[in-house]
Parts: C-alpha cells; sequence; structure tokens
C-alpha cells in the first residue's frame, strides 16, 4: 500500500466516523425535541389542576358569582349557558353536516364533491374570531342584540368541519356489500343510506359529534361579540318566571336563547383579566373543568375511533 | 266494488308518486345536494359580508388603511385608523413562530414516522395532538402566570443582552423586556406550542406516504439513517411539508385569545419582539364588541376581512402542495 492511498484509507474512515457521529447526534436530538414539545403538555395539565383542584367544591358547580370582593359562590351561570350554547350548536350544526357528509362520502369526485370537500377545509382554516364578525352581522346586527342565538350558530360553523369530516370518513368504512346488499333487496338509496349506512356507522358518527363538542367548548374568540357573557345568566330564573306567568314552552325557550349568555372560555377570559385574587383563583378552577371535559372527550374518542378503524380494516 | 277501485286509485297515485321521486330518491339526492351547497355557500357567504360590512371603512380609509406606515394611529375618538401597526405584530409573531416551530415540528415528525419504536407511536401521536385540544384560553392562563415569568423573561433578557447591540438586529431584539413578560416575544412562544402538533401531523402523514423503495434504495447506497431522512425522505416531501409550515401559520395568524392575554395589547412604536404590542385578532378581541362609531366597526370587520383572505389564500396554497403529494405518491410507488 503506497503513502497515498493510506492516507485515503484513513481519511475515508475518518469521514465514516464523522457520518455516523451526525448521524447519531441527529437522531437523537429528533428525540430531544419530542421530549421538549411534551413538556409544556405536562407542564400545563399539571399545574391547571394543582391550582385549580384548590378552587373545585361544590358551590363552584351550583352557585351564582357573589358581588365582587367576596369570597365563595360559583360558576353556575357559565355551566348552564355552556350548555345552552352546546344544544344550540349541536341542533345547527348536525343535521346539515351529517347530510352533506353523506353527499361527500357517496360522490367525492363530482364537481361538487370536490367543492364541498375544499369548502370544509377553507371553513376548518377561517380564524375563529373571524366567525365571530360574521355572526356579528349576519345575526346581532339584524336582532340589535347579543344572544345565546348567536353564540350557538357561531359554534355551530365551527364545528360543522370536524362534523362533516368524521361523519365522511366514518361512511366511507362501512363495507360495500352492505350497501349493495341492501340496495339489491331492492331498497331505495334513501332507505339503504338512513337505515343500514347510517346506523353501522352511527357509532363512529356520534364520536365525531363528541370531538366536535370538545373543540367548540373550549372556543372564546367566537363567542366575544355574539353570546357576549352575562353574570346573571339563570335558568332555573327564566323557568319559574315562564311557568308562573302561564307561557308555554317555547317562549320560555325563546326567552332563554334570546339574551346574551356566558359560558366556560368567557368567564374565565374575564376573570382572568381582574385584579381580584379570588376571581382569579376561580379562573383556574374553571380551566380545571374545561380542560378535563375537553381533553377526556378528545381521549376517549380517539380510542373509540382507532378501535372501530382497527375492527372495520379487519 | 267501490271500496276496491278507491284503493286502487290510490294505489296508482301512490305507484306514479313512487316512481316520480323514484321510490324518494330524488328528495333525497335533492335534500343532500341542498345540504352540500349551503355549506359550500356558506364559505362565500362569509367572505361577502365582511366584504359588504367593511364598505365603510374601504369606501372612507382606502388602501392606506393596510399599508405600512411609520407610526399608525388607531384613534376611534377622532376617527383615524391605520391598521399597519395591527398587521406588523400578526405577522411577527406568527413568522416568529414559525422559526421556532418549523425545526422542532420536523424533529418531532421524523422521530415519530421514522424512529420511534412501534409500541410508543400510537401514544407519542396522541399526546402531541393533546396540545391541539387545550383550549386557547387554557394557554393564555398559564401564559399570564406561569410561562411569561418563568421562561419567557429569562429567555428575552438573554436575547436583548446578545442582540441588542447588534446593528441589524437591534430593531428586532431591544430590551428590556417588561417586568411581566407580556411582549411579543411571549405570544410567539405560545403560538410556537399551539402549531406544534398541526405542523408534526401533517408532515408525519407525508413522511409516512413516501414508498419504502426510496427508503430501501438509499438505505442499500450505504447511506446512514440521517443521511436517507435528510437526503431523500425530507426532498421527496419537500412540497407536502411546505404544505404543513403554511397550514402552520394560517393557524398562527387567526389565534386570538392564548395571543391575546400574552401580548400586552398596546400599540408600541417599538417594533421589538421584546415589547408589547398588538395583534389583528386581538384588536377585535378587545375593542369590537365597544366600538365607538360606525366607522370604527366597520374598520374592525376590514381586519376581520383582511385575515380571512390571508388564511384563504393560506389555505390554498397549502392544501394544494399537500394534495400534490399525495396524488404523486402512489403513481410513482407502482412505477
Amino acid at each position: 500500500m503506497t503513502k497515498f492511498q493510506e492516507l485515503i484509507a484513513k481519511n475515508q474512515v475518518a469521514h465514516l466516523r464523522q457520518r455516523k457521529l451526525v448521524n447519531a447526534v441527529m437522531l437523537s436530538l429528533t428525540g430531544l425535541m419530542t421530549l421538549l414539545a411534551l413538556v409544556p403538555l405536562f407542564w400545563i395539565v399539571g399545574y391547571v389542576i394543582y391550582r385549580g383542584g384548590h378552587t373545585i367544591n361544590l358551590a363552584f358547580f351550583t352557585q351564582l358569582p357573589r358581588p365582587l370582593g367576596v369570597t365563595g359562590g360559583g360558576v353556575l351561570h357559565s355551566i348552564e349557558g355552556t350548555i345552552v350554547l352546546t344544544v344550540l350548536s349541536c341542533l345547527f350544526a348536525i343535521p346539515p353536516g351529517v347530510l352533506a357528509a353523506f353527499y361527500a362520502a357517496r360522490n367525492p369526485n363530482t364537481p361538487l364533491g370536490i367543492v364541498l370537500r375544499f369548502s370544509t377545509d377553507v371553513l376548518a382554516g377561517v380564524p375563529s374570531v373571524v366567525m365571530g364578525l360574521f355572526v356579528y352581522t349576519l345575526i346581532v346586527v339584524p336582532m340589535k342584540h347579543f344572544s345565546g342565538l348567536a353564540g350557538g350558530v357561531a359554534l355551530a360553523i365551527l364545528m360543522l368541519p370536524t362534523i362533516i369530516r368524521t361523519t365522511e370518513e366514518m361512511l366511507k368504512l362501512v363495507p360495500h356489500t352492505l350497501r349493495e346488499g341492501s340496495l339489491g333487496l331492492g331498497a331505495p338509496e334513501w332507505k339503504t343510506s338512513l337505515s343500514v349506512m347510517f346506523p353501522a356507522a352511527l357509532n363512529g358518527i356520534i364520536t365525531g359529534f363528541f370531538l366536535a363538542i370538545a373543540r367548540a367548548t373550549g372556543e372564546t374568540a367566537p363567542l366575544l361579540f355574539t353570546a357576549l357573557g352575562n353574570d346573571n345568566f339563570n335558568v332555573g330564573l327564566i323557568v319559574k318566571g315562564g311557568v308562573q306567568a302561564h307561557q308555554d314552552v317555547f317562549t320560555i325557550l325563546g326567552r332563554i336563547i334570546n339574551q346574551p349568555v356566558d359560558s366556560l372560555p368567557l368567564t374565565l377570559w374575564k376573570y382572568a383579566q381582574q385584579p381580584y385574587p379570588e376571581r382569579v383563583e376561580q379562573s383556574w378552577g374553571v380551566a380545571l373543568v374545561l380542560m378535563i371535559f375537553v381533553l377526556l372527550i378528545e381521549i376517549f374518542a380517539r380510542l373509540w375511533i382507532e378501535s372501530r378503524k382497527r375492527r372495520l380494516q379487519g | 266494488m267501490k271500496i276496491a277501485s278507491i284503493s286502487s286509485s290510490r294505489s296508482t297515485l301512490d305507484v306514479s308518486l313512487k316512481r316520480a321521486t323514484r321510490h324518494g330518491d330524488i328528495l333525497w339526492s335533492g335534500l343532500v345536494i341542498v345540504m352540500s351547497l349551503v355549506v359550500v355557500a356558506l364559505v362565500l357567504y362569509i367572505g361577502w359580508m365582511l366584504w359588504q360590512q367593511s364598505a365603510e371603512a374601504r369606501a372612507k380609509l382606502g388602501w392606506a388603511f393596510v399599508l405600512p406606515t411609520g407610526e399608525s394611529t388607531w384613534d376611534p375618538a377622532n376617527s383615524v385608523f391605520q391598521a399597519w401597526a395591527f398587521i406588523y405584530g400578526t405577522l411577527i409573531t406568527s413568522v416568529f413562530a414559525i422559526i421556532l416551530a418549523v425545526p422542532i415540528s420536523i424533529g418531532i415528525s421524523i422521530f415519530l414516522a421514522e424512529l420511534c419504536p412501534e409500541q410508543l407511536r400510537l401514544p407519542l401521536n396522541w399526546m402531541i395532538e393533546l396540545l391541539a385540544a387545550i383550549p386557547s384560553v387554557v394557554y393564555g392562563l398559564w401564559g399570564i402566570f406561569v410561562f411569561l415569568p418563568k421562561v419567557v423573561v429569562p429567555i428575552g433578557d438573554g436575547l436583548g443582552a446578545l442582540f441588542g447591540d447588534v446593528p441589524a438586529l437591534s430593531q428586532v431584539f431591544t430590551g428590556p423586556i417588561p417586568q411581566s413578560g407580556a411582549s411579543r416575544l411571549a405570544a410567539a412562544m405560545i403560538l410556537t406550542i399551539m402549531i406544534i402538533p398541526t405542523i408534526t401531523a401533517i408532515t408525519r402523514d407525508v413522511l409516512l406516504a413516501i414508498p419504502n423503495t426510496q427508503r430501501e434504495a438509499a438505505m442499500g447506497m450505504g447511506a446512514t439513517r440521517w443521511e436517507m431522512i435528510w437526503q431523500v425522505l425530507l426532498p421527496y416531501g419537500l412540497s407536502g411539508i411546505l404544505g404543513a409550515v403554511i397550514l402552520g401559520l394560517g393557524r398562527a395568524l387567526g389565534e386570538t385569545m392564548a395571543v391575546t392575554m400574552v401580548i400586552g395589547n398596546s400599540l408600541e412604536s417599538s417594533g421589538s419582539l421584546l415589547k408589547p404590542g398588538y395583534t389583528m385578532a386581538s384588536l377585535l378581541a378587545n375593542e369590537f364588541a365597544e366600538a365607538a362609531s360606525t366607522l370604527h366597526t366597520s374598520a374592525m370587520i376590514e381586519i376581520g376581512l383582511t385575515l380571512f383572505v390571508i388564511t384563504l389564500i393560506l389555505n390554498i396554497i397549502a392544501r394544494f402542495l399537500v394534495w400534490q403529494v399525495a396524488r404523486r405518491t402512489p403513481q410513482e410507488a407502482r412505477a
């Protein structure tokens, strides 16, 4: 071996070593990045549980807020408001969402199918605060007041993309043989869709609803100028007053959705900015309730969808 | 006899109705199509409504409203509105968040798609995605009381000391950061955490969609694992990864609550990252419900329109890029 060749061989060994070193360093960096991203998750979840755990008691869920400076009281008004908003948004989002998903699942390649999928994607990307603006101009301006109804519509628009996408995905997972069997027995398309496809996919579709609800529950921005917030919201009082005045059910329901309502994230936002320590303390409690609700739905829904996919795909 | 004829006439009516609607299928497909059109129309209607409602501001304020100005004024009392300060705030926080989030997200998705042991993959995927599920007000609350004092202030001090005197960078890193930590840097760092799941999920899917032949060829040539990832997989999935980054940017631009809670909401004339600022979304969150005049409302709706148009364009580009990778892959895998 000449000196020259020896040098090259040495150089190659060094080069190989360097390549292996780069490989090891970069690969472990990717693992480190993953750990780094998990730090805020555990930090937030842990800290919120720690701070919020001190605040939560029975009164927190069952009482209205006390006047400023008085400790105690709860956030019943915003729990009720959140329920009202959730029910309204489901009413507005689920029927059109599911029907559109039927179209998207059956006709993915027609012009309308492509435009529909594209619109769903766009809708998912529109900032939620812009949805709030839209609903403000659509409902609050003509009605001349903020209302739970407007808040419900804003959340419904936010939920729509999630509902359409998960429903479409679940319908596509239903085996073709079921569909063909039903059509072959002479059932019309609508009957096949509603009494064969829909029940077969129902559990997954409902899981999708829950995912959409979880996301909508955490949203604040679209409610700021639609539902606005209302410290005195009290469903019990409205119902009692309505019954005493002999009003029918629809009038009472109308009164519930026709006034500004509060929701948990709105309350959190307002309380967090106040200089009163007891309010800040309560905002941690709200954060805990909100976070646990959202994370539990998210985890169970995912577990469920995963197991279903595995079963249907064999 | 009579009864029979009635029933037969009823059944002919029934039959003809059934025929006309193909046993109800025409009604069904009509309903389904109408609902799909409603969803499509909704997107158009959002754009149109914002356009129409911002007419007053567009007529009175013109293009100067959204164009860069040296010192922008936002004075509802005297009806002087210039949006540049908010647009600048949105851009600098989002861009800085992207700069921080992209390397981390790509690292995570490489780990999840290529290196992670099978048993860890699902739980890790979920944990990263749970970051996206935490409500943004909770991020804001945690940000104000924990993240800002513990993390952002030391980093801000460090950045200020490091770059505060460097000529080219001093504009962006003029310190000191406020005691509370409320600053554009804080907003950017919270945004970083919030967009990591978005970028990671799509990048991971792009990497997983790359056919195994590419990996085998690279390894067969003697490449190390990292060389395979860096020189083969990443270039192969580049347009999809770019799409993921743009989608992340879209999310960062529109994020409202967490940013509003940590950015300090002040119209500083300084453009520094270490100073409090304002973004388009945080302006809307703070002022819209208490607008002083119709022009004030209209001007803010125009800001909303700007946000809508920007995110719309970004989404279209991103979807196109991601879709291109998805479309190309199976064909090349077959070849």
